[in-house]
């Protein structure tokens, strides 16, 4: 690793002042960034960890959204969210290992936006909001692409709001050397429409597969998506598996979703 | 150089440290607690596993000055107050819980994070909560039936 400077402000406000520092950079979990600067892929003047800020603390139904603070661990969503949003504490309880669950937080895996992270499925299949320091962004505009997103330098995630389906599930099909999703669906159920956010998949990052949702909208049922197609084309292909087989994941994976949503 | 200062094992400890100084290396390296083991030092194989205010961490995936104030426990913490071997550890070496051994500080800090939290674990749960803990003398039966033994439950497991 470079050598680096550390601050743990105790504020958002401070927090916001150390980011403006030349090429600091925030620090939520670390389960991410600390490999990444181990294997020097990242020089950092100074890592501002965002831990000691109460502000982004805190898990609470409003109506009818979640609002999960941007320094929840993957451990706290999965327990706090368990009878609020099945969906959602599944999927938060399936990320990584337990040790890694203890650290590691939504607002971090957001900000990073791996290709093939979990959370930004649910993000885009419920239509939910990154909230930060400044201002609101909603999940279409917010994903920008592979580890591309609409924050702004030194913009911190304060929140995310769901907005709270009647039924989700969240079906990853795990590479199991790194228990990432190789494809990940989630699939969120509201009175009037249905989401479905795809993450793993494709070149461009998480995305919503629309003619599913128009499709489960009219019809709840696995069957519904039976006479869809997924496109090959933009999907990713590595040595875990070529761009057809991920486009044939999605529907596995979607109708599975669909199958056990509760 | 930035200090820090927590508690390890029940005992204050301080020390300096740069703002890249792994907790891990701070244990090992300042504290010479060498129980704590570095096996891929890539946060996958959980040989560094320690409590950090309770909760199971990699040593290896958090800095040192992330810690301020926090109380740790490592392997050297986990003995009876006379030094015999607890619940756990007795029953590693009753099953036969390990082989080389490397993997087996994290594999008793993870087992005592999973049973404060299940106290009767089916096997199912174990090997799933262990999936951040990799022994690669492939070990994972004994290790299993060894958490069972130290939960009070039978150690029968189907064979795999």
């Amino acid at each position: 690793m470079y050598a680096f400077e550390f601050e743990r402000p105790g504020s958002l406000d401070a927090a916001v002042k150390a980011l403006q520092e030349e090429d600091a950079q925030a620090l939520g979990g670390g389960q991410t960034l600390i490999p990444t600067l181990k294997q020097r892929l990242a020089m950092p003047s100074k890592l501002v960890s965002l831990k000691g800020i109460a502000e982004l603390q805190g898990i609470a139904q409003e109506g009818d959204v979640l609002k999960v603070g941007g320094g929840s661990t993957h451990g706290a969503v999965a327990r706090e969210t368990k009878g609020i949003f099945a969906g959602l504490s599944l999927m938060a309880s399936k990320i990584g290992d337990p040790a890694v669950r203890n650290r590691g937080t939504m607002g971090g895996s957001l900000a990073n936006n791996d290709p093939a992270a979990c959370y930004p499925a649910a993000l885009m299949a419920t239509r939910g909001t990154v909230v930060t320091n400044t201002r609101e962004i909603a999940a279409e505009e917010y994903f920008q692409g592979l580890f591309t997103t609409a924050l702004e330098e030194g913009e911190i995630i304060t929140s995310i709001r769901f907005p709270l389906p009647e039924k989700s599930n969240y079906q990853k099909f795990e590479q199991p050397a790194s228990r990432f999703p190789l494809v990940g669906v989630f699939v969120a159920k509201y009175g009037d429409r249905v989401g479905v956010g795809v993450t793993g998949a494709s070149e461009d990052g998480v995305f919503a597969w629309k003619e599913a949702e128009e499709a489960l909208a009219g019809n709840f049922a696995p069957e519904a998506v039976d006479d869809l197609w997924v496109s090959a084309e933009g999907m990713m292909s590595d040595l875990h598996g070529t761009a057809e087989y991920r486009a044939h994941l999605v529907k596995v994976m979607t109708k599975r979703a669909v199958a056990a949503a509760e | 150089m930035p200090q820090v200062s927590m508690t390890v094992n029940g005992k204050p400890a301080t020390g300096d440290v740069e703002g890249r100084t792994l907790l891990v290396q701070f244990l090992r390296d300042t504290l010479h607690l060498t129980g704590t083991h570095v096996g891929c030092d890539t946060s996958q194989c959980g040989a560094c596993l320690v409590h950090v205010d309770g909760e199971a961490i990699k040593a290896c995936s958090i800095f040192a000055l992330e810690v301020e104030g926090a109380e740790v426990t490592t392997i050297e913490g986990m003995a009876n107050a006379d030094g015999s071997l607890n619940t756990i550890q007795q029953a590693f070496q009753d099953h036969h819980g390990l082989q080389c051994g490397f993997c087996t500080p994290g594999m008793v800090m993870s087992a005592a994070a999973l049973l404060k939290e299940n106290p009767k674990p089916s096997e199912t749960e174990i090997r799933d909560y262990l999936q951040g803990n990799i022994c690669r003398c492939t070990g994972y039966h004994n290790i299993v039936k060894a958490i069972l033994a130290a939960s009070g439950q039978e150690t029968a497991i189907a064979a795999e």
